[in-house]
């Protein structure tokens, strides 16, 4: 499957898209990247006069191309108009501070799909390959709930 | 293994995930998983999961969709459990 076409079905747009390119995407698992622009709104207030990326952005970046990502991949690329997603839990640990215009890589691998909900852990990795932060997340993604 | 028995297993197999602690304690073969006890699909899925590890059965589809209160998911387990 063109990885391109898996991010076309992503159902979120700026400013709320966190995925930039997917690397790999197989039954398994899939790899995306994601570069924190600097103008993104929510530097400007966490912190005041210090610009750190939330725990709760770094979270949603993680299940965009973890879960989100992958779950389009397992249905066959058919995110269809009466699919429904919904992030349902997440465990997560935030391991290094993300700043403005650092690049992270997210890898991420199934742990099962059954019946509509999707569970992953995945971690993510900074330009110098240390992880910043990882987790397990979960989501359904199903014709209904 | 009985009814009661069986029941009581899948009384401890629900409670992690049962928001509302108190239909828990008093869970009869009427309660209702999404009604009387809170819990949203997602956990059903986990319940589904751990009844296949604890009974060692496979569940499909098709019980998955039915298995909303706990009369139906004893009457699910007792029928996969004689066909083993």
């Amino acid at each position: 499957m063109e990885l391109n076409e898996i991010i076309k079905q992503l159902p979120y747009s700026e400013p709320f898209l966190f995925v930039d390119e997917l690397l790999s995407a197989d039954e398994n698992g899939v790899t995306g990247t994601y570069t924190f622009k600097e103008n993104l709104d929510f530097y400007k207030g966490h912190f005041k006069n210090n610009p750190v990326t939330p725990g709760v952005i770094l979270t949603e970046t993680m299940a965009q191309i973890g879960m989100v990502c992958l779950g389009i991949f397992l249905l066959n690329n058919e995110l269809q108009s009466d699919t429904v997603i919904a992030f349902t839990s997440a465990d997560m640990e935030f391991l290094k501070p993300v700043y403005p215009n650092e690049k992270v890589t997210v890898i991420s691998e199934k742990m099962f799909f059954r019946f509509g909900k999707l569970k992953c852990s995945a971690v993510m990795k900074n330009e110098a390959g240390q992880e910043v932060c990882r987790g397990i997340l979960a989501g359904m993604i199903t014709k209904r709930l | 293994m009985d009814r009661k028995e069986l029941t009581e297993k899948l009384k401890e197999i629900i409670k992690p995930y049962a928001a509302n602690t108190e239909a828990h304690e008093n869970l009869t073969e009427e309660t209702d998983f999404i009604k009387d006890l809170n819990i949203n699909s997602a956990n059903l899925v986990d319940i589904v999961l751990d009844i296949e590890e604890k009974f060692d059965v496979v569940i499909d589809n098709a019980d998955m969709e039915r298995m909303l209160d706990v009369k139906t998911a004893i009457e699910i387990i007792e029928t996969k459990l004689a066909a083993k």
